[in-house]
Formats: structure tokens, sequence, C-alpha cells
């Protein structure tokens, strides 16, 4: 066991690591971004989930995929985050997240779609924002969102008919004048 | 034959163009025979093409350099400073020593001689405090072998040779420079594709610097201890004796002839 093919083996694992999961941070960004609605506790959230990686990258079964199985990290940091934020009086009121955050890049009248859509998003349950984030935006496979959120295909499918129900209901009864007070983010 | 009844699954299904295309065809159909049921279907949609738009502009941003990962793994390598880490591992290992279940301290005696039996006992410690533990179970991974044992060298004295058990189905995950009554020790932690963790520690040996090797067990604890050329070596791992052993004797070859 030379001291060279030691370390190039090591740098082949971190190589192989390297390659699979940087395409997907900034697909991380985005659900850490829909789900904490702000920009810094996001990315401390991503850099919570890279951490993880590095140091459990070894416990991942060989030919396992990348992307269900950091998503599931990065939703579990999430998880952990968020029921931590709720049990505290302190809630980011819905008027103080900046519609610039998700949007900055949006033509003006998007930007304020966007701002009903996000606002409509914040209030649905977490159990089912996530299961629509995740297949709608993150476009995983239900078996893949199953695998992220922990439960079995069917329960991914009747949240995500939840979901999209309630979603639609919330975007078609609340005109942007009559939001409900910032401090009744749903939680369940 | 008539189609299967249409199912919210379905109706999901369309929406993220998951359907076969036949059952595509029968949905299709379906939603032209039942207009209310189209608009909510036309409504998903729409709401799949909001929330992707909303978030899109954030994957063109540039990634902030906290989150690049080769730097992250290059910082990763440089091990801490060893007196605070030293510290800071004896004083998780007396806690751990309180809590950790399978072993107690009323099976310990004091320590009276620095022989295999001390050196059980030391390993049991280590596994008690590092195996249990799901965030860091080892200082420094696999992945970086070299700076392991290059690290666990200058803390010991000597180099330590780190076996290779992958033929046997284990894993090396890592390891870290432990304190034992006996100054510092060495510890290496295998893994296999169940989940089970094997624990080998390895520090000098004065009083008793050549044994056969000798089974030990603490609960439902088994271990392999041995000293071979001044350093003293334990294999445990709450694995049944006649797996174990073979692996001990596996270790014990591949650092004679290494040595």
């Amino acid at each position: 066991m030379g001291e060279a093919c030691l370390s190039s083996k090591g740098d082949t694992v971190n190589h192989e690591m390297v390659r699979l999961i940087e395409p997907l941070i900034p697909a991380l960004r985005r659900y850490a971004r829909a789900l904490m609605r702000e920009r810094t506790a996001a990315d401390d959230l991503v850099q919570d989930c890279l951490e993880r990686t590095i140091s459990r990258w070894h416990q991942r079964r060989p030919g396992e995929d990348p992307r269900a199985w950091i998503f599931t990290i990065l939703h579990n940091l999430a998880m952990t985050r968020l029921r931590r934020t709720t049990q505290r009086p302190i809630h980011i009121g819905l008027d103080d997240a900046d519609p610039a955050s998700f949007a900055s890049e949006a033509r003006q009248e998007d930007g304020l779609r966007h701002r009903d859509l996000v606002t409509a998003l914040a209030q649905l349950p977490d159990e089912q924002r996530t299961v629509l984030l995740l297949v709608t935006v993150e476009e995983l496979s239900y078996a893949d969102a199953a695998q992220v959120l922990g439960v079995p295909i069917g329960t991914v499918m009747s949240r995500l008919s939840r979901a999209r129900e309630r979603l639609a209901k919330l975007m078609s009864a609340e005109p942007r004048a009559s939001r409900p007070s910032p401090h009744l983010r749903s939680v369940k | 034959m008539n189609p299967l009844p249409i199912t919210e699954d379905d109706l999901n299904g369309f929406v993220d163009g998951t359907l076969t295309p036949e059952r595509r065809a029968e949905v299709s159909t379906y939603l032209d025979a039942h207009p209310h049921i189209a608009r909510r279907i036309a409504v998903y949609g729409e709401q799949r093409d909001m929330l992707r738009d909303a978030f899109a502009p954030v994957m063109d941003e540039p990634v902030p350099t906290e989150l690049d990962l080769s730097r992250m793994i290059a910082e990763r390598r440089l091990p801490r400073q060893a007196p605070r880490w030293a510290i800071a591992a004896a004083a998780v290992l007396l806690l751990s020593v309180g809590a950790a279940g399978g072993w107690s301290l009323r099976d310990m005696r004091p320590p009276t001689s620095e022989g295999v039996q001390a050196l059980a006992r030391e390993a049991a410690a280590s596994y008690a405090t590092y195996v249990p533990d799901q965030v860091r179970p080892v200082e420094i991974r696999a992945s970086d072998r070299d700076v392991l044992a290059a690290w666990t060298a200058k803390r010991i004295g000597r180099p330590i040779g780190i076996p290779d058990l992958t033929a046997a189905g284990y894993r090396l995950m890592g390891g870290r420079v432990v304190p034992t009554e006996h100054g510092p020790a060495a510890l290496f932690m295998f893994d296999d594709d169940r989940g089970t963790r094997l624990v080998m520690l390895a520090r000098p040996m004065k009083a008793d610097p050549a044994l056969p090797m000798s089974p030990h067990a603490e609960g439902a604890l088994n271990g392999f201890a041995w000293a071979d050329d001044g350093l003293g070596y334990s294999l445990i791992g709450a694995v049944a004796p006649d797996r174990l052993h073979p692996l001990a004797d596996e270790l014990r070859r591949q650092i004679r002839s290494e040595a």
C-alpha cells in the first residue's frame, strides 16, 4: 500500500462525488429556497447538506441514484429546521418574503403572479408543499419523491392531489388585497 | 373492452407526463367528455408551469463560494489541531462512558496492567463512543486514507497499517486518534452493507510487546486482541466470535506482511 496509490484512490472517490453532485447544486438551492423562502437560510441549508454529503458519501450504496439520495438529506435537514422555526414565536411574515429573491429576472407582471403563488404555496402544509415542489419543480419521479419523503408512493399521490386542489383554491379565492395575517402561516 | 376507470392518479400522471401514450389518449378522451374536470386539470398544468417559472431564476444564479464542493472537500482534509481535538475527544469519551449501553463501569476493574485486558477495555470504550455516532463516527474519512495514516503515525509515534477488509465485505469508513489510559491510539472503523460496524484499535504495548491472539467479550461485544512488535491491536464488534476471529486473523496477516 504505497502512499501515492492511497492518495490517488481518495482523489478518485472525491472526483466522482464532485462529478455527480456539483451539477445538482443549483437544483438543491432551488428546493431549499422554495422551502426556506429566504436566500441566506436556504444556502445555509444547502451548505449543511453538502457537508453531510461529503461525510456520508461512503455510506451510499454503489449505483444508487445520487439525486434522490442527496435530496433526501436536504429534505430531512429542511424539515428539522422548519419544525424548529415554527416552534419559536417569531415567524417570517409573508410580506417579508422578498419576491425579488424568487423572481429577480422575471418580468414585472410575472413577478406579481409569482408573489401570489409563493404566498399561496406558503399556506400549504409542509407535507403538501414538499411533494408538489419535488414533483413539479424538481421533476422527481413519484418513486424518487416517495424515497425523499420517506413515505409510500400511494401517500405521495394522495398528498399531491390534495396539494394541487388546495393551491388552486387558494389562488382563485384570495386576491392579493385580502391576504391573511402574516403570522398565520399554516403548518399542517 | 371498456377502458379502465380514470383515477385521480391518472389525472396527476396526465399533468406530470408520466402516463403511457395509450393511457394518455384515454385520459384525453375522458377530459373531452368532462369539461369541468378538464378545467381543473388545466389549472393544475398552469400551476406547474408557474411554479417552475417562479423558482427558475435560482438555477441561473452563480453558486456562492460557500457551496463550492471541491473547496469544501479540500478544507476538510486538514485535520484539526491535535490538542483541542484531544481534549474534546477525552470529554466525549468520559461522558459516554456513563451513557453507553451494552457495557458498564461495574464490569470494569481499575487498570492494572498494560496488557491485552486493558487494550480490550479501551477498544470497548472507543467502540461505545464512536460506533453509535451517526454524524461523525470517524474524524478522517476513508477517502483521505493517506491523511489518516500520516496523522495516526505522527500521534502514536510510528506508522500503523490500515488494513483492507473489502474481500470480507467490510469497507473502511475512516478513523481517528483516540485517547486511552496508555496514550493516543489509532482507531479505524469498518462497516458492511448491513451497517454492521467494526472497530480496530491500535496502540503501543510497552509491557507485553508480543502476545498471541486472545478473545475478549464485553456484554454483546466480542473482540480479539493481540500484540506484535510492540504494538497492541484489538478488533471489536457486535459480531459472533466465529465470524470475527477470521477477520482478526486477516488484519494481523496484513499488518505483519506490511511491516
